[in-house]
């Protein structure tokens, strides 16, 4: 048979399906951190391809932050059904409703940081001691130096100094009651192979990933979805514009680029030729420097 | 506007690059970046707000690869990043690691997984240490290609003489290591000059520019295409009609039809199927992952190895390596790690180590431990055999770790040289006996068990073991072993029970008690201890054993599970108080030898699977333990059922 993915990607997906098993093999209760967004998409494809016949051996557990796009739930649903993955969702607002979290306040709120609460509480409940993430290397500098399999203590706490060397194709995935790992079987990828392996393998995706007529407002230079959580500030215009999204979080910090690319083929040739990081929509990551390093240091995705 | 699928057959290459601070590492990375068009706008305009704040001019481009704030403010790179980028023939992963000495560690990870080295030499400084060090790592690691770029060439006027006085610097000191290629390139990574695209200013320089050889070297050249090895990473078994061994092919190549053989078990079969993630294969190579299903049913967990009937790696348990320490705690000599090889974990001792080389002299030192950041020579023994090749033949299957048992983290990185060697252990007659590997009488051949002890275990209806009970004279071990073999004997159990002081009559008679006598006395009695446990039984042995290394050793001969290691113990002056053979009175009266624990070391098992405290646990409490010990390991059936 002629293989569709050849070259660099069947590298690329060799590598993450051997992190996968690595998991299975050496963890008793993994959970694949699923938001609905494409990493997470591809996350599961891959899942899916390293135990068949079998079934994903792990649950799949999305943190709801509630201020989600609805197509991304509704995404979340039929594609999580399709697959015959089990989803567990764990809520924001419940940590919020608990009194676990205070939800911030003014124009620049965002539930981003709360649900890095949510998420180590699901971990405690669930006993999870590894939590398989879509994180790549390629997304922000502080993500550059993370390993495949990122020891995190009992806090949930990440220390960049005391990270284990990872060698050859060796995973040590040993630890203390109490503590997990973060694994992250896409490091080694870039934004334009995930899309170029979306496209081979005609994996579904959310629609909001290609271009489309929307509300939008500008703020602080960066382009906010017209939503339920978002209140337009003075001098705030809501305009149409085609826009897309190039990462989908939280409704109230993922900011859409303009453009024209409909499918998946035009998305790729556009990323080709992209001249912002797909962080850079974030209005999370702009608030410091180092604002993506100080963030998982506290347990962030 | 019509569509045509972007070509993606472009192959992936992993390089690594060392230097140090001020070789321009990070520069000629923020270079090759930019030029590729791999830097955003965003990515900029931050980097142009970081340069401004430290006061710079211009755009600083190392700040695109220095990523954490420690060392943004110390400003030096101090763990492997990686970084990413793409032309139209390739993608490249850089692993970027810092020069400095005490980063040798991160220069090991990061060569670990490359193709190929890149070494930067500062134009004005020459080849100094640290490039050799760099060179010296990059050939341990078996990377078969180097680039030596000559950076800061504009601060030498261009000058042929003084890149042809480098390249010849560096060709007397590389030719004691065993890299295949190097070739050299003439650089300015600040300015740009043959780092993409060649440079007019160096007109005398003929080769091409320094991304030109990144995209034309050869990809895959470490791996081995030839000697299959399928180290089976997951069972999948959704239901009873399928059962697959998924893992990675570490080497070599398989076709469904082939014939062969599991390891440690020895058992034979064929390969029924070969499942790719896409759907059935006509062959996979090393690098795929895949799920490989058997003709005949077999016990086949992970761990195991699947090799091709006529070629097998080699079984030991004990071989040399080349060891880099990683840790700021010392190797210790007489503590067990843990041994990560292929999809194996398995207790290990670093035995000896022969040499720790001078990682800038590439002299031979003597050594008694080695510190973060050193190099050795080092014997190692495990617990079970490995299945392994030498590093130089197979890197996927030479490789490991040794991980510390109690804190978890990876503390050294090992590359198998091969088997020990015995002449050369001849050579040194200090040296204690040797316990561990197995003797052979030279030109005997090992032959298979005619009636396999499979076959046997079926018959009989239950699972043949080793059951070891270790602990001081008087705590009881013959006591409760001889009681458990008796209710054993009841239930239909095939059983035999070997005791120190009947092997002393006979088998042993010729040994005393010194250290090495001890030694060779559980030696033997682990071999017989094979004999009846390959005819089916459940083998109780009742020793004092006072020597860990020995008790591994038996261990050793064991498949996994099939050892149980049971330690009878109470404290000394209890002990001393029953003193059932009037031993310890002859001690405290010279009559006899000091006895392990009182007078002479007894070293008490790190994790032994059963911990026996008979001053207050009951002698058919204790039986108890144990029988339920084998019943819970499937050993034999449960009494109830």
């Amino acid at each position: 048979m002629t293989l569709r993915i050849k070259g660099h990607l069947k590298a690329l997906e060799n590598e993450a399906v051997h992190v996968f098993r690595e998991v299975a093999a050496q963890f008793d209760r993994p959970v694949l951190l699923f938001s609905g967004g494409k990493d997470s998409v591809v996350m599961t494809w891959l899942a899916r391809k390293a135990f068949r016949p079998g079934p994903i051996p792990f649950p799949l557990l999305h943190i709801d932050t509630g201020h989600n796009f609805i197509e991304t739930i509704e995404f979340r649903d039929r594609f999580v059904e399709e697959l015959g993955c089990m989803l567990l969702v764990r809520y924001v607002q419940d940590s919020i409703d608990q009194g676990r979290v205070q939800e911030e306040t003014g124009p620049d709120a965002s539930r981003n940081v709360l649900q890095t609460v949510t998420l180590l509480d699901a971990l405690k409940e669930l006993r999870a001691d590894a939590a398989l993430g879509g994180a790549r290397r390629d997304e922000e500098k502080a993500r550059a130096k993370e390993r495949f399999f990122s020891h995190r203590d009992r806090f949930g706490q990440w220390d960049p100094k005391n990270q284990r060397p990872e060698l050859w194709r060796l995973y040590n995935g040993r630890k203390a009651p109490g503590e997990h790992f973060r694994v992250f079987p896409l490091s080694n990828w870039t934004e334009l192979d995930v899309w170029q392996y979306i496209q081979l393998e005609e994996i579904p995706i959310p629609h909001l990933y290609l271009a489309h007529e929307r509300e939008v407002v500008q703020r602080n230079g960066v382009l906010l979805a017209n939503t339920e959580f978002i209140e337009p500030m003075e001098g705030e215009r809501i305009e149409l514009r085609t826009v897309r999204f190039r990462t989908i979080g939280d409704a109230t910090c993922t900011g859409a680029v303009e453009s024209e690319a409909a499918s998946v083929d035009e998305v790729i040739l556009e990323t080709g030729a992209a001249r912002l990081t797909e962080r850079g929509g974030r209005s999370d990551d702009k608030r410091s420097e180092a604002a993506m390093e100080e963030r998982k240091r506290e347990g962030y995705f | 506007m019509t569509m045509t699928k972007a070509p993606v057959e472009t192959d992936l290459l992993r390089f690594t690059t060392a230097g140090s601070v001020d070789d321009g590492k990070s520069t000629l990375i923020g270079r090759l970046l930019h030029d590729t068009k791999s830097i955003f706008e965003d990515q900029l305009e931050q980097i142009e707000g970081a340069s401004r704040l430290l006061g710079e001019e211009g755009v600083n481009l190392a700040l695109l690869t220095d990523g954490l704030k420690a060392e943004r403010e110390q400003k030096i790179t101090i763990d492997v990043a990686y970084r990413y980028f793409a032309t139209p023939k390739r993608k490249f992963i850089i692993a970027d690691t810092p020069g400095h000495v005490q980063y040798t560690r991160n220069m090991v990870t990061g060569a670990s997984t490359a193709d190929l080295a890149v070494i930067l030499v500062d134009a004005r400084k020459g080849v100094l240490t640290q490039s050799k060090r760099h060179a010296f790592i990059t050939s341990l690691l078996g990377i078969p290609h180097i680039i030596v770029a000559v950076n800061k060439m504009d601060l030498v006027d261009y000058s042929e003489a003084r890149f042809e006085e480098i390249r010849a610097q560096f060709r007397e000191f590389s030719a004691k290591l065993t890299v295949k290629d190097i070739s050299f390139v003439p650089i300015s990574a600040l300015l740009g000059d043959n780092v993409v695209s060649w440079s007019d200013r160096m007109p005398w320089y003929e080769g091409g520019s320094f991304l030109h050889k990144l995209e034309t070297v050869n990809v895959g050249s470490r791996r081995n295409y030839i000697d299959f090895r399928f180290p089976v990473q997951y069972v999948i078994r959704p239901n009873q009609d399928f059962r697959g061994y998924a893992g990675t092919v570490a080497s070599g190549s398989v076709t469904p039809g082939e014939e062969i053989l599991v390891l440690p078990s020895g058992h034979g079969t064929r390969i029924k199927s070969v499942e790719g993630l896409e759907g059935p294969l006509e062959e996979a190579v090393a690098g795929d992952a895949v799920t490989l299903t058997t003709e005949d049913e077999l016990d086949i967990s992970r761990g195991d190895m699947i090799v091709r009937r006529k070629n097998v790696p080699t079984v030991e348990n004990r071989f040399e390596a080349y060891l880099c320490w990683m840790n700021e705690e010392s190797l210790d000599p007489d503590r067990p790690y843990l041994l990560l090889h292929t999809t194996r974990q398995v207790q290990a001792f670093v035995d000896r180590i022969e040499y720790r080389v001078n990682v800038d002299t590439l002299h031979r030192e003597s050594a008694e431990t080695l510190g973060l950041n050193e190099i050795g020579r080092v014997e190692i023994t495990t617990a079970s055999p490995v299945f392994f090749d030498s590093y130089r033949v197979n890197v996927a299957t030479g490789n490991f770790v040794l991980v510390d048992p109690h804190t978890n983290v990876t503390v050294a990185a090992g590359m198998i040289r091969g088997e020990v060697k015995r002449l050369e252990k001849l050579e040194d007659p200090a040296e204690e006996p040797d316990l561990v590997g197995r003797p052979v009488t030279p030109g005997v051949v090992w032959q298979g068990w005619n009636v396999p002890r499979a076959e046997r275990e079926r018959r009989n209806g239950h699972r043949a073991s080793v059951v070891w009970f270790t602990g001081m004279s008087g705590a009881g071990k013959t006591t409760i072993a001889r009681e458990v073999e008796r209710r054993l004997f009841q239930r239909g159990i095939g059983t035999m029970l070997l005791d120190g002081d009947q092997v002393r009559h006979g088998l042993c008679g010729d040994l005393g008690f010194t250290p090495g006598d001890r030694s060779e006395n559980i030696r033997r009695v682990g071999e017989v201890a094979k004999l009846f446990f390959e005819h089916g039984n459940v083998v109780l042995c009742t020793f004092v054993s006072p020597y860990q290394r020995d008790r591994l050793a038996v261990r050793s001969l064991l498949p996994e599970g099939r050892y149980l290691e049971v330690h009878v113990h109470a404290p000394l002056d209890e002990l001393r108080k029953r003193d059932p053979k009037e031993l310890y009175r002859k001690e405290q009266a010279g009559e006899v030898s000091a006895l392990p624990g009182s007078g002479a070391p007894y070293e008490v098992p790190d994790s032994p699977d059963l911990s026996l405290n008979t001053a207050v646990t009951s002698v058919n409490d204790a039986v108890e333990i144990v029988l339920a010990r084998l019943e819970r390991d499937g050993i034999v059936p449960s009494a109830a059922g």
